[in-house]
């Protein structure tokens, strides 16, 4: 009696420990059956689970797409799971170019140059170069990592403006022909404010787009090198170019072109404001028309790139890869898991997943079957810069203060000299501790 | 037989012990761990991670963490009295016999069980500043002179997000002040009518006395809850605009999120539970003194 006394609770004690560490080697006893990958692109599961279907019925291996969102929610999870070893064998990476370097550093991603490379190059050449850019570190770079491809983009996007015709023409202006300039742009916020419309409308209070936009205009003013030499460290924020920069906000609160509370829009908010014809412009990226079909399938809208504020640099606007994909470097079936990232890649089931989920392919071949308003995003690929492709980092403490300064500018609770400066002090104070 | 009964008595905690060490002992001391590490999260934490009290040292001087530690206190000092003060009558109201009690019980409990991120979501559709029903109603009342970007305007948006906060969780104090007005014996009030004492005496001898214990708890908890406010302001104004809706929990989550700084955000953390637990003593101090 005393035995079955002592031995229930240990017996328990044991079932307990086998159990948890059991959720440890979760991944061991599944990757012998089935590739694992993990995503959070809501709008693409059903797409990415008919073609788990295809690739199963084509080679016989079963490929488990397992969605995780929101993506704050994923995020959280793969960096719980790069801890604790149980990364699938194939993910994705959400965040900067950091994160994406400490990851390979980690020793959790694989590299895929060797098989870019084999058969002279023919995966490597399949995708646009800026779509994989974003994958790539070269040689030389200030994180630190091995040169090499280390993801495979499964789509592309570009951020821009997109403007709805039918408002364009009710403020008598000519939908064919958008705004080419800063000024002009300006003059419309006029007309915008007497006919008390909404005019451009984005997720702001997600503040990245914030610094998305302004970066564009970073480098339409003051170009490229001068825009990675203040990341550096090397041309301080309060330089006047950027104080124009900051400029710009102040100008487009005043001429009435932004809406009403954009401060602390969410890009959702902003995209239902847009679809249901209440706001004239939106600053999105090309996912947004499949959102907008989702919404309003009769909504007469174009792209356009941002009104230009200089001739002295080309206009930039963020793009390259959307979602790439991992594979990890720790996973059994690595190599499995790189074929069937080819599988993926490939013009088929790139054509597939651009005509299912109105995404971009990244896949060059795959670009002619898809929408009209598609292919005017997918025109300025070439202008497209990124953040991951610049091989520097701004310190997220700086970003910050960059965004939220912005919607100080937007609030009128500060001028661009100001923000200007308190950027420039968190800039200082983050080098000093780098150099610490 | 006293080894076995030992051994016995510490078998049957050892799931128990396994359990708590696994979900809250380990995570506790891997916060105070990583709060001395410089790490992302991602990798594999070395020697030069460690970097002692810098973490500390910087929550110290962070001008935009002391501004949100000042505007959860703000949003905390309108929960305690006017919330509270809104959940006390009600709840005094629903303890007389008045028609519909039941009813109004039931109502005045539907906000609290609400998930915080779908009242959020309401709210922030309820006070937008281009279409929310609150500006067309205040426009069709005729005071269009009212209207504004309830959300985004520094002037109004933390003050929005108490009142929201407040209608939140006021359910929770009416809840418990109707409980411990229900535990006040009628006979003390029959007592005092004899002996001639109006409402109001009734009410400051009787009722204000023997609430205290529930008034100090219900303080606690509003305290407690509303400095750790997050969901709501994550969804109405994501800490905007500018800094003037953030609050502790917004800036640990940007550190650990935003920033992927994990041993900064366990700083925060540490000082925010201090800061805590504080507050939680000063009230235990004042609360023994009033029941004295």
């Amino acid at each position: 009696m005393l035995r079955a006394k002592l031995f229930l609770p240990l017996f328990l004690s044991l079932g307990i420990i086998t159990y948890l560490a059991g959720c440890g080697s979760k991944q061991t006893t599944k990757v012998q059956t089935a590739l694992s990958v993990w995503h959070w692109m809501t709008d693409r599961e059903p797409a990415f689970q008919e073609l788990a279907k295809r690739y199963e019925a084509k080679t016989g291996i079963k490929v488990d797409f397992e969605l995780y969102a929101p993506s704050d929610a994923y995020t959280q999870k793969v960096r719980a799971a790069a801890q604790g070893a149980t990364l699938p064998d194939i993910f994705g990476i959400l965040g900067e170019k950091r994160d994406f370097a400490s990851f390979i550093k980690a020793g959790h991603i694989l590299d895929l140059t060797p098989y870019m490379d084999t058969d002279s190059g023919k995966w490597r050449n399949s995708f646009f170069s800026k779509a994989l850019a974003v994958n790539e570190f070269s040689q030389g770079n200030s994180y630190e990592v091995k040169p090499g491809i280390y993801g495979a983009p499964i789509d592309i996007m570009t951020i821009q403006m997109v403007y709805n015709k039918d408002l364009f023409k009710a403020l008598g202006l000519n939908p064919e022909n958008p705004p080419a300039t800063f000024q002009e742009f300006l003059n419309i916020g006029k007309k915008i404010r007497k006919a008390n419309i909404q005019g451009l409308v984005s997720g702001w209070g997600e503040v990245w787009m914030i610094d998305c936009l302004a970066n564009n205009y970073a480098f339409n003013i003051m170009g490229q090198d001068k825009v990675l030499a203040t990341i550096k460290g090397e041309v301080a924020y309060t330089d006047p170019d950027w104080v124009r920069v900051f400029t710009l906000f102040k100008q487009m609160q005043e001429s009435g072109v932004l809406a009403g509370g954009i401060v602390t829009m969410i890009n959702k908010t902003a995209e239902q404001l847009f679809a249901n014809e209440k706001a004239v412009f939106a600053f999105n990226g090309s996912w947004c028309v499949n959102v907008y079909k989702g919404m309003n399938p009769n909504l007469n809208y174009a792209a356009m790139l941002p009104p230009k504020v200089s001739d002295k640099f080309p206009m930039a606007i963020w793009g390259g890869a959307g979602s790439s994909f991992m594979v990890n470097a720790g996973s059994k079936n690595k190599e499995e898991a790189v074929k069937l990232l080819e599988w993926l890649t490939d013009k088929e089931q790139q054509a597939y997943l651009a005509e299912a989920t109105n995404n971009l392919p990244a896949n060059k071949e795959s670009l002619a079957k898809i929408p009209e308003i598609l292919s005017q995003f997918a025109n300025d690929m070439d202008i497209t810069t990124h953040p991951n492709i610049w091989g520097v980092s701004e310190f997220p403490a700086v970003i910050e203060a960059f965004d939220k300064g912005i919607q100080t500018i937007i609030i009128g609770e500060k001028t661009p000299e100001q923000v200007a400066a308190e950027v420039q002090k968190i800039k200082e104070r983050e080098l000093a501790k780098k150099r610490r | 037989m006293r080894i076995k009964d030992t051994l016995e008595n510490y078998a049957f905690i050892f799931p128990a012990v396994v359990i708590f060490s696994i979900f809250y002992i380990i995570p506790f001391v891997n916060v105070f761990w990583y709060s001395f590490l410089d790490w992302d999260g991602i990798m594999r934490i070395n020697a030069t991670n460690l970097t002692w009290f810098t973490n500390f040292k910087e929550v110290m001087t962070d001008r935009v963490w002391w501004q949100s530690v000042w505007q959860a206190s703000y949003i905390t000092l309108i929960a305690l009295t006017f919330q509270n003060a809104l959940a006390f009558f009600l709840a005094w109201a629903c303890d007389r016999e008045i028609r519909l009690k039941n009813f109004y019980r039931v109502i005045f409990f539907i906000p609290p069980i609400l998930s915080e991120v779908v009242v959020g979501l309401v709210w922030k559709w309820i006070l937008d500043g281009n279409y929310g029903i609150l500006n067309s109603w205040l426009v069709h009342l005729g005071f269009p002179n009212l209207v504004k970007d309830w959300l985004s305007n520094p002037n109004s948006a933390l003050t929005t997000l108490a009142v929201v906060h407040c209608w939140k969780g006021f359910g929770w104090g009416f809840l418990l002040f109707l409980a411990g007005l229900q535990t006040i014996p009628r006979e003390l009030y029959e007592a005092a009518r004899v002996d001639g004492a109006n409402a109001w005496q009734s009410f400051k001898n009787i009722t204000v006395p023997m609430m205290i214990p529930v008034t100090v708890l219900v303080m606690i908890l509003t305290v407690l809850g509303t400095m750790q406010v997050f969901a709501l302001i994550y969804t109405m104004t994501g800490g905007g605009p500018g800094y003037h809706t953030e609050v502790p929990v917004t800036r640990i989550f940007a550190s650990m999120r935003g920033s992927s700084r994990f041993g900064y955000a366990c700083a925060q953390g540490i000082v925010f539970g201090v800061i805590l637990m504080i507050i939680s003593f000063i009230q235990y101090r004042f609360s023994k003194k009033a029941k004295a």
